[in-house]
């Protein structure tokens, strides 16, 4: 089911009334997360996201807009008859329930002519059970598993009473780093198998990058920019997405742009025509250097880092506004590491300007 | 080596001594004095040995009234105040104006003197030449007849006794559980809500199961209170309990040792320890029943 948000607006009353203000925590969010998506809800924390999820779980109250999920508005539905399955941050398992109560507890609400009997709940607890993998641990007690399992138990009973929408809340962020990986994919295995639209907020872009079919980047309670993973990465529409899209991240240059040229630290090292003259940050991605003898743009070499398949050549330039520049290159370049400087060329396709004040993309 | 084994004694010797002396000590030197037959304290003699002082305590009416006082006082007081603190404190938990006036009344019996609160029962239930008590206006004003609660009949008196209980041990369950119920964590509402369960549901299958060793906490130290309870008695009937078939286990046992009747450490001593046997077997009966039922 298609779920659409329609100018939703949050706003948090202010602890001291005289105070006035408040913050808002979404602002004016336009959305339509289309049916039978995993969708990654993303920012940095304090964004907006969870309160966006929680928005459309029903949790909180819009201060104004609607809410729709398909055709019927759900704005002032409340979240017990919304029919949505969220997974908590910290699971909120029940603790005196085993696994198995656990997950039959939501089907134990159904009333009147839904009621299911003993034997209708057990099979769909098990199904749900069998679908996460966790059906041999249905008679354990949530302290006694591990995070991942837990974890499990909770998308298993936000999924047993077969929802509209699931929701997830960082639900991987309570994980170590190798459960992290292999869950994000389970996550991803078991959204196709179901096919229930999905949205999950995360903070951590590569994350939402590597399952998500779509994407949204927040920040400040506005959607800044919404797209495939890829296409945003490619396109980024200002300064910020582009900053926080992407490992190693970004790297940002102040930049001139004189006659259709671009000119970092007294360097030409791109023609951008069209361009009028104007003061400009420059994001150049990772893998956007190339190092060339014959490079436009000089840089101060700090050291290399090999990795595998990879090679990471860190350098140095004053116009710089991260601390070191991080370039990408495949393992086998070579790279004269006796030199102090180094020369690359950039790649067309990976170097992004932004107006020098709003951070809005020029080029 | 020899000083290392010795240091943490050193540390433990100040709890030790006091305990001892305080608590260990005496507490066997009771079980003594029971099984001596006419102990006396000032010549430090006795007849015998034996099962005397318990036989006796177990005939003698008093002991027998104060008994049944104690267990009434117990059955009624220890459920009615816990499952009334209960229903107070989730409507307190539940409510937003005015939340910490309503919290401040219910903790007022706490810090409130016990003779004082005596007087405002006396005020409430007692007949005097003047007045009949409110109580009993009340009761006569839907045209009941007035009752004699602090000198009447049996039940009357009783009923006074575990109002009045209930009405001290509250404060306390409901600070409990206050901040029992303001501990259990949000999320757990917020995932039965967004289940569509009913908040019934959500009392008893997640808030009860999630503060039930704090109700545990409350109905163990609430057996041992009320078997404990004289200084109510006393503040309700004044001292002669006896005569107002009003005596607790730990009345008798006080009017043994320094009553009018008083003077008999044995006989207070064989109480004392009957009273410790009853109020340990409930105590274990708890325990046991607890297991399956409190999730800790």
């Amino acid at each position: 089911m298609k779920v659409v948000l329609q100018n939703l607006t949050k706003i948090f009353p202010p602890r001291n009334k005289k105070s006035g203000g408040g913050v808002v925590a979404v602002n004016n969010f336009n959305f339509e997360f289309p049916d039978g998506k995993l969708i990654g809800l993303l920012g940095p924390s304090g964004c907006g996201k969870s309160t966006a999820l929680n928005l459309i779980s029903g949790l909180l109250k819009p201060t104004e807009g609607n809410i729709f999920f398909g055709e019927k508005d759900v704005t002032n539905l409340p979240a017990e008859n919304r029919g949505v399955g969220l997974v908590f941050q910290n699971y909120a398992l029940y603790p005196h329930l085993t696994v198995k109560q656990n997950i039959t507890f939501p089907l134990e609400n159904f009333k009147g002519k839904d009621r299911l009997t003993r034997e209708q709940m057990d099979k769909k607890a098990y199904e749900a059970a069998k679908l996460v993998q966790i059906e041999n641990l249905m008679d354990r007690k949530p302290h006694e598993l591990s995070g991942g399992q837990q974890q499990r138990v909770a998308i298993a009973r936000a999924l047993v009473k077969m929802p509209c929408v699931l929701l997830l809340d960082e639900p991987l962020s309570n994980l170590d780093a190798r459960l992290r990986l292999q869950t994000r994919e389970e996550l991803k295995r078991i959204q196709q198998e179901t096919g229930i639209t999905t949205v999950f907020v995360t903070h951590d872009q590569e994350e939402a990058m590597s399952i998500s079919d779509m994407i949204v980047v927040m920040k400040d309670g506005v959607i800044n920019q919404t797209g495939k993973p890829q296409e945003v990465y490619d396109n980024p529409k200002n300064l910020f997405v582009a900053k926080f899209l992407g490992t190693p991240p970004i790297s940002v240059f102040d930049g001139q742009v004189t006659g259709g040229k671009l000119i970092v630290n007294g360097d030409e090292i791109l023609d951008v025509p069209g361009t009028e003259d104007r003061q400009v940050k420059v994001g150049i991605r990772p893998e956007g250097f190339v190092p060339c003898v014959t490079g436009k743009m000089k840089c101060t070499l700090s050291g290399i880092e090999v990795m595998g398949r990879d090679m990471s050549v860190i350098s140095r330039n004053p116009a710089c506004e991260n601390p070191v520049i991080r370039a990408i290159v495949p393992a086998d370049t070579r790279i004269d590491t006796s030199s102090a400087e180094i020369k690359f060329d950039i790649k067309p396709g990976k170097i992004f300007l932004f107006d020098h004040e709003t951070g809005e993309r020029i080029y | 080596m020899e000083k290392n084994k010795l240091t943490p004694w050193l540390y433990l010797l100040p709890a030790i001594v006091f305990l001892g002396a305080f608590m260990v000590y005496p507490l066997i030197d009771v079980f003594i004095y029971s099984f001596e037959e006419g102990y006396n304290s000032a010549s430090q003699t006795y007849f015998g040995v034996g099962g005397y002082n318990y036989s006796y305590v177990l005939h003698d009416p008093y002991f027998l009234q104060a008994l049944k006082n104690t267990f009434i006082l117990v059955i009624i007081t220890v459920p009615v105040s816990t499952a009334l603190a209960l229903v107070i404190s989730a409507g307190l938990a539940s409510v937003k104006p005015l939340r910490d006036l309503y919290q401040t009344v219910y903790f007022l019996p706490y810090v409130t003197n016990t003779l004082a609160v005596g007087l405002v029962f006396m005020i409430l239930f007692k007949k005097t030449p003047y007045s009949d008590g409110l109580i009993n206006l009340l009761i006569n004003m839907f045209g009941g007849q007035s009752v004699d609660f602090i000198d009447g009949p049996y039940w009357a008196k009783m009923f006074v006794l575990c109002f009045y209980t209930v009405w001290v041990v509250m404060p306390f369950k409901i600070l409990i559980l206050t901040s029992a119920l303001a501990s259990v964590d949000r999320n757990y509402y917020n995932a039965a809500k967004v289940d569509g369960t009913s908040k019934m549901r959500i009392f008893t299958k997640i808030t009860l199961p999630m503060i039930s060793p704090m109700i545990f906490y409350l109905v163990i130290t609430g057996f041992i209170g009320a078997f404990k309870a004289y200084s109510d008695a006393v503040a309700l009937f004044g001292t002669d309990l006896n005569a107002a078939q009003m005596n607790t286990i730990v009345g008798y046992i006080y009017d043994m040792l320094y009553g009018d009747s008083g003077g008999y450490p044995s006989y207070a001593s064989a109480a004392a320890i009957i009273l410790f046997a009853v109020v340990l077997t409930i105590t274990c009966i708890n325990l046991i029943i607890s297991k399956n039922k409190v999730h800790h």
